[in-house]
């Protein structure tokens, strides 16, 4: 390293890098994606004669299932940059998904009678705030009780996934709230097409307000801008982006079944050709894009997040500079005990019941989804989106392999594989940009 | 300097800290004046960084009391420590390394924005003028500060413990990563601090670092005061006799560590 960059022969990557202030590592992680995507894809069109992969059908799947593994792992970003990790996400979500569908199909209905729309909310809150209190109870004994956090919440794995066998003696509790069950997707649970392209237009007005603002910003401080054109460039990818993902969302129309029923309930025709009806962004994946947002505004606009970091970066000069460290610990468990929460009201409304398997292994993809975004176990290191792509990566190889034919017993091997190979590529990343 | 008709900034009496079995610090007191400099001596494990985290509020002591300004000060974290104007500049720095310059120097006290999110322009607006003063040659505002020179992470941590108005600076080591013109640069800073009425205590285990900047010297071994003494009334080899042998020379004030001949 250098303080005189210009002594260096720089190339035009180095400097499109520069001028556009892009994260290599963020774009490493799409090239991979990419690379999946289009490998899986090109595999099923060659081998089995169909590629199923880049079909809004799939892709419209993938984002629904990444979801709740997306939500639980942004939580678990700033959870690993203390340095602490949270092995009983996987259960905590099937407890919280047993309390509710307890809630919501056994207690609810007998005081404010079946399908009473406020169930959805009352069971959605009591899910929410019981994974946090969880998470609070296990950061209080690892915060104030010096107990590790790998020890509690290996406690926690075991006694979480006893208890909501307890709870239903080992029952699966269906179905859920009609309601609810919108929360978890299908054709019913999405905005639809007009819906997508409305939200389509306001994010990437987002975007450009976002960028305009930060530029203002850095003039009023005289800070170095970026160059016009690298803002357009972002600006103008943002919003290909975006309305792209409409454009797909969009492309997925509901099965025929669907339409018929729907069409006779509402005295609608069916034309000759058929109906279109679009599925449009489903809830899952907008809930977990606003987590994703807010948990990075979290992460790096407020205090907290900072202390957060902070404290990854060196605990002890955290707590001299008059950070109180152990709660924090407990806030960020409560924390990601919350978003467990969210995640099981995803999870069981999607499969509208609350089984006992329900979220098992769930630890496992959570932690990799954040480490393969670039979240690193020595602390202080880490970033919500980066975890979001990480979780992407997963159950992009994860679903996949399933289209494509594979055995489920190589799917978990290669899996395995990738997190192991990910975190080495991302040591050498690391050393070489240091 | 004559001190004694004056209220000292900061008293410390009788302080006893213990590890397990081991008596860290025992029943050590020392003062420290406005405008004065006085320097903590001691080998490596005499108790002097002990006795100053004390003070800090990074360890709380087992008894003894602290006096601020003549008024008893309950001290046991660093928040409270900063609620009485005490900064300190620790050996390790205690730099959080993953951040930059800007986020170190606020960590804690945070400039928020109108809505209560964090004012990072501003923030770094301000450490660039800090900064400027202090070492014109920093310039890596956006690097995380494990990236930095051992003197540009010194500047860090000595433009932190400056910035906030602090009444009582603790130096712990404070050249020990730097080389000569920075070290330079700090004697500089010590004498314009001192004018602006800080007491400032320099902790070191070499005396010719702190013999020529303090006013004053306070030997410790094992734990316990030797005694001090006015740098004008006791040459370096007298010193280093108090920090060795624990004898103190005819010109110091002998405490309860002295050697007994």
């Amino acid at each position: 390293m250098s303080d005189t960059p210009q002594d260096f022969k720089e190339s035009a990557f180095v400097r499109f890098l520069r001028a556009t202030e892009v994260d290599t590592r963020l774009l490493g992680m799409i090239g991979a994606l990419i690379l999946i995507w289009l490998g899986f894809h090109f595999y099923g069109h060659f081998v089995n004669g169909y590629g199923a992969f880049l079909t809004p059908r799939n892709l419209w799947n993938l984002s629904v299932q990444t979801s709740s593994i997306a939500v639980m792992a942004t939580g678990m970003v700033l959870v690993i940059v203390t340095r602490h990790i949270d092995l009983s996400v996987g259960s905590l979500l099937g407890f919280s998904a047993m309390i509710m569908g307890v809630m919501q199909v056994w207690i609810l209905p007998q005081y404010l009678g079946l399908g009473h729309p406020a169930i959805w909310p009352i069971t959605v809150l009591v899910g929410i705030a019981f994974g946090a209190m969880v998470g609070a109870f296990q950061g209080f004994l690892i915060a104030y009780l010096n107990i590790p956090a790998f020890i509690v919440t290996l406690g926690g794995l075991l006694i979480w996934r006893g208890a909501s066998y307890l709870v239903a003696r080992g029952e699966t509790i269906a179905p859920v709230d009609e309601t609810f069950a919108l929360i978890g997707g299908g054709p019913f649970g999405t905005i639809g097409a007009t819906g997508s392209w409305i939200l389509g237009v306001i994010v990437v007005l987002g975007i450009l307000f976002l960028l305009y603002s930060g530029r203002q910003q850095r003039k009023r401080f005289d800070f170095p801008t970026r160059p016009l054109w690298a803002e357009f460039l972002l600006g103008g990818v943002g919003t290909v982006v975006v309305l792209g993902a409409v454009m797909v969302m969009n492309a997925y129309p509901w099965p025929k079944g669907i339409v018929k029923k729907y069409a006779a309930a509402n005295d609608i025709v069916v034309p000759e050709g058929g109906l279109f009806i679009s599925h449009g962004f489903a809830f899952p994946i907008l809930i977990a894009i606003a987590v994703g947002i807010a948990m990075t505004f979290l992460a790096t606009r407020t205090r907290f997040g900072r202390y957060v970091f902070a404290i990854g970066g060196n605990p002890e000069a955290a707590e001299l500079a008059g950070i109180n460290t152990k709660k924090m610990t407990m806030l960020i468990f409560a924390l990601m005990g919350a978003l467990t929460g969210i995640a099981a009201v995803i999870a069981s409304a999607r499969l509208k019941s609350a089984t006992l398997a329900l979220g098992q292994f769930d630890e496992l993809y959570v932690i990799a989804a954040a480490v393969i975004g670039g979240t690193s176990f020595a602390g202080g290191i880490g970033t919500i989106y980066g975890a979001i792509l990480g979780a992407l990566v997963m159950q992009s190889l994860q679903s996949g392999m399933v289209l494509i034919g594979f055995d489920s017993s190589i799917q978990q091997m290669v899996v395995g594989g990738v997190l192991v190979v990910a975190v080495f590529l991302d040591n050498l990343y690391r050393r070489n940009s240091v | 300097m004559e001190n004694n008709n004056q209220t000292p900034l900061v008293e410390l009496k009788d302080i006893s800290i213990a590890f397990g079995g081991v008596h860290a610090v025992d029943k050590a007191s020392c003062e420290l004046y406005p405008g004065e400099v006085v320097g903590l001596l001691g080998h490596n494990g005499a108790g002097k960084s002990t006795l100053i985290k004390i003070l800090s509020g990074a360890y709380t002591r087992d008894s003894g009391q602290i006096f601020i300004d003549g008024k008893e000060a309950a001290i046991t974290n660093p928040r409270q420590a900063k609620g009485y104007g005490i900064e300190t500049i620790y050996q390790t720095l205690a730099l959080a390394d993953n951040v930059d310059a800007a986020a170190n120097l606020y960590l804690g006290r945070e400039i928020l924005t109108r809505w209560g999110t964090l004012d990072d322009a501003a923030m770094e607006a301000e450490t660039r003028k800090v900064m400027n003063r202090l070492n014109p040659n920093f310039t890596r505002f956006k690097d995380p500060v494990k990236q930095l020179s051992g003197g540009q992470r010194q500047s860090v941590a000595i433009a932190r413990a400056i910035h906030f108005n602090a009444r009582i600076l603790i130096m712990d080591e404070p050249t020990a990563a730097l080389g000569p013109a920075e070290t330079e640069q700090v004697g500089q800073l010590i004498k314009q601090l001192k004018q602006d009425g800080i007491g400032i205590f320099l902790i070191s285990h070499d005396i010719h670092d702190v013999f020529d900047l303090a006013d004053r010297v306070v030997v410790m071994k094992n734990g316990a005061v030797v005694g001090s003494a006015h740098t004008s009334d006791v040459t370096k080899d007298e010193v280093l006799g108090m920090i060795i042998l624990g004898k103190c020379p005819p010109g110091a004030t002998p405490g309860p560590g002295a050697a007994q001949e």
